[in-house]
């Protein structure tokens, strides 16, 4: 219990856990009105930002010693990962889309 | 210090381009700007976390813009090369990687912990097992469902008896392992935790085994949720709060989408789950095999087409699977030119994703008002001559009315049975994807058109010419 309270106390954690609430309700707020249409695109187009992991993988590579190469190889896997995730998922998000554009 | 600032704006910049960048995919008009929005917020937090600086990092830059690059050849080409009916697939995979990615890094960080070199309190211990746990139940469950979608595997050879509880007794002992690698720190040993690492792998596996049929794509955008929730997890391991942000975001809003999704099928998320439609009572009702359905004529259905007033067509999977969305057109174009008026009705889940069919008749250059959904369509149709069904089967099953006893019953279907006629292109007789009869083919207004979606249609748009 008392790690408990000294947790929520602590400045920076409390600030965190306001982060994450604020950031739940904008998650649910920003797309609780969808047409059926765009479940998919918009599924994908957040399956894309999901993507975010490869800031993780990217510092991993950075703060990793040179002759470390099991944690190299892994955070160049993690990278590798990432971006097929970011840059396909933008790609064929952008590709669905690009099939509702307006005709003349 | 200059420097620190401009990071810390350039992260802030690509949090905002998230949100707004979701918010502009909400609508149709804005969506493909909100995708390059969010886009480049990504571009600008991935050259961030590049230029961040780090004290003491030897930051292996070549390492870095080689897996970058290696990365984006992989993934833009798969995404261009991809077909439009392979779609749901390709996202399956591209986030169970994403899932994968956060396994790999909250697997890179327990290998020094459990050598000694890092020390970690218990907190950081059990963000990394959630990152392990949420990241690999996302990573499986993907590839299964890519799988599935991809039809390299039948739902029931990968399901065991009683396989919820299979499940939930697999949740545990995996939970359980958690519990005890937390209380015993590091002399937990890093072959436990990669057991811990292989159970929560199998459990996602385990987790989508029963389920299919038209809950798939409820399914993947729940995983797509795990896969921001892990990111976000892995945002705490290397304090990055816009990691967290990023990932929170997906993982709330796709759980929206998820309900979303379930509301549009009338089910439950936890029915969809358990896997409702999957096993059991496959059969229904319907299936005493008196019944025989009446087949017609490409000749007849030209006629009876082209001397109509109103024409509803009704595209499922099949149109996708047979690339038929262009024929299609052809048949729409011909049937206006003789001034019958020809609409479409979008089931919202038809296909193997809700807006499958849309995206489908858009890149055939179907305009917009002429697509009606699943309330305008039931409307419209008790004032509509001929309905052409084409290669849909679930989404216009009787069934689901009328038969309490169907596994469908009560999802909202289509009521084609309202129109004067109805016509089904369809390859056979064979159950759709749900695994259940239809009695539609055996209704009196219905008559039936085998062969392949496309070639059937082609073949219906030159006896219409010939008219």
């Amino acid at each position: 219990m008392d790690t408990f309270i000294q947790f929520f106390n602590d400045e920076s954690n409390l600030l965190l856990i306001y982060l994450l609430l604020f950031t739940i309700i904008l998650g649910f707020e920003v797309i609780s009105k969808v047409p059926t249409v765009l479940h998919t695109p918009l599924m994908s187009g957040a399956n894309a930002i999901s993507g975010v992991v490869i800031i993780g993988a990217i510092l991993l590579i950075r703060q990793a010693d040179p002759d470390d190469y099991l944690t190299l190889g892994l955070g160049f896997l993690g990278v590798i990962l990432g971006m097929v995730n970011v840059a396909g998922g933008f790609a064929v998000t952008d590709r669905m889309l690009e099939m509702f554009k307006k005709k003349k | 210090m200059i420097i620190d600032f401009i990071i810390n704006i350039a992260y802030l910049i690509g949090a905002l381009a998230f949100v707004w960048g979701l918010r502009l995919l909400s609508s149709p008009d804005t969506a493909r700007r909100g995708n390059i929005v969010a886009g480049v917020g990504m571009v600008i937090a991935i050259i961030a976390a590049i230029g961040q600086p780090i004290e003491g990092a030897s930051n292996n830059y070549l390492w870095i813009i080689g897996a970058i690059v290696i990365g984006a050849i992989v993934g833009l080409v798969s995404a261009k090369k991809v077909q439009m009916t392979a779609m749901p697939q390709m996202v399956s995979i591209f986030n169970g990687l994403g899932g994968a990615c956060a396994v790999v890094l909250a697997y890179a960080e327990l290998v020094p912990y459990y050598s000694g070199i890092k020390e970690l309190d218990m907190a950081g211990l059990i963000i990394i097992l959630l990152a392990l746990l949420i990241g690999g139940i996302s990573f499986t469950g993907s590839m299964l469902a890519f799988a599935k979608l991809q039809g390299l595997v039948w739902d029931s050879t990968i399901t065991l008896p009683r396989h919820d509880i299979v499940n939930m007794v697999l949740l545990l002992i995996t939970l359980g392992m958690g519990g005890y690698l937390v209380a015993s720190g590091v002399e937990g040993g890093l072959l436990m935790g990669s057991v811990f690492m292989v159970l929560a792998l199998i459990y996602g596996f385990s987790f989508v085994a029963p389920i299919g049929g038209a809950d798939m794509p409820v399914v993947i955008s729940l995983l797509n949720s795990f896969t921001g929730l892990s990111a976000a997890v892995t945002g705490l391991i290397y304090g990055s709060q816009f990691m967290l942000v990023g990932g929170i975001l997906v993982g709330a809003s796709g759980t929206i989408l998820t309900v979303l999704m379930c509301e549009a099928m009338n089910r439950s998320l936890m029915n969809v789950l358990i896997g409702g439609f999957g096993g059991g009572g496959a059969a229904g009702n319907g299936a005493d095999g008196e019944q025989v359905a009446k087949e017609v004529t490409l000749n007849d259905a030209a006629i009876q087409l082209f001397y109509s007033q109103s024409a509803i067509i009704v595209p499922g999977y099949g149109l996708a699977v047979a690339q038929a969305q262009k024929v299609c057109k052809e048949v729409d174009e011909l049937l206006e030119k003789n001034g019958v008026e020809v609409r479409y009705a979008i089931h919202p889940v038809a296909g193997r994703m809700p807006g499958h069919m849309n995206v489908l008749l858009a890149e055939a250059d179907v305009p917009y008002p002429k697509l009606l959904d699943l309330e305008e369509a039931n409307d419209a149709l008790k004032n509509t001559d001929m309905v052409v069904i084409v290669g849909a089967n679930d989404v216009v099953n009787p069934a689901a009315e009328d038969d309490p006893s169907s596994p469908i019953h009560g999802m909202p279907v289509l009521k084609v049975w309202d129109a004067k006629n109805v016509i089904v292109l369809k390859r056979s007789m064979r159950p759709g994807y749900a695994g259940i009869q239809n009695p539609l083919f055996f209704h009196e207004k219905t008559r039936m058109l085998f062969g392949d979606a496309k070639d059937t249609l082609s073949n219906l748009a030159s006896e219409i010419k010939n008219l």
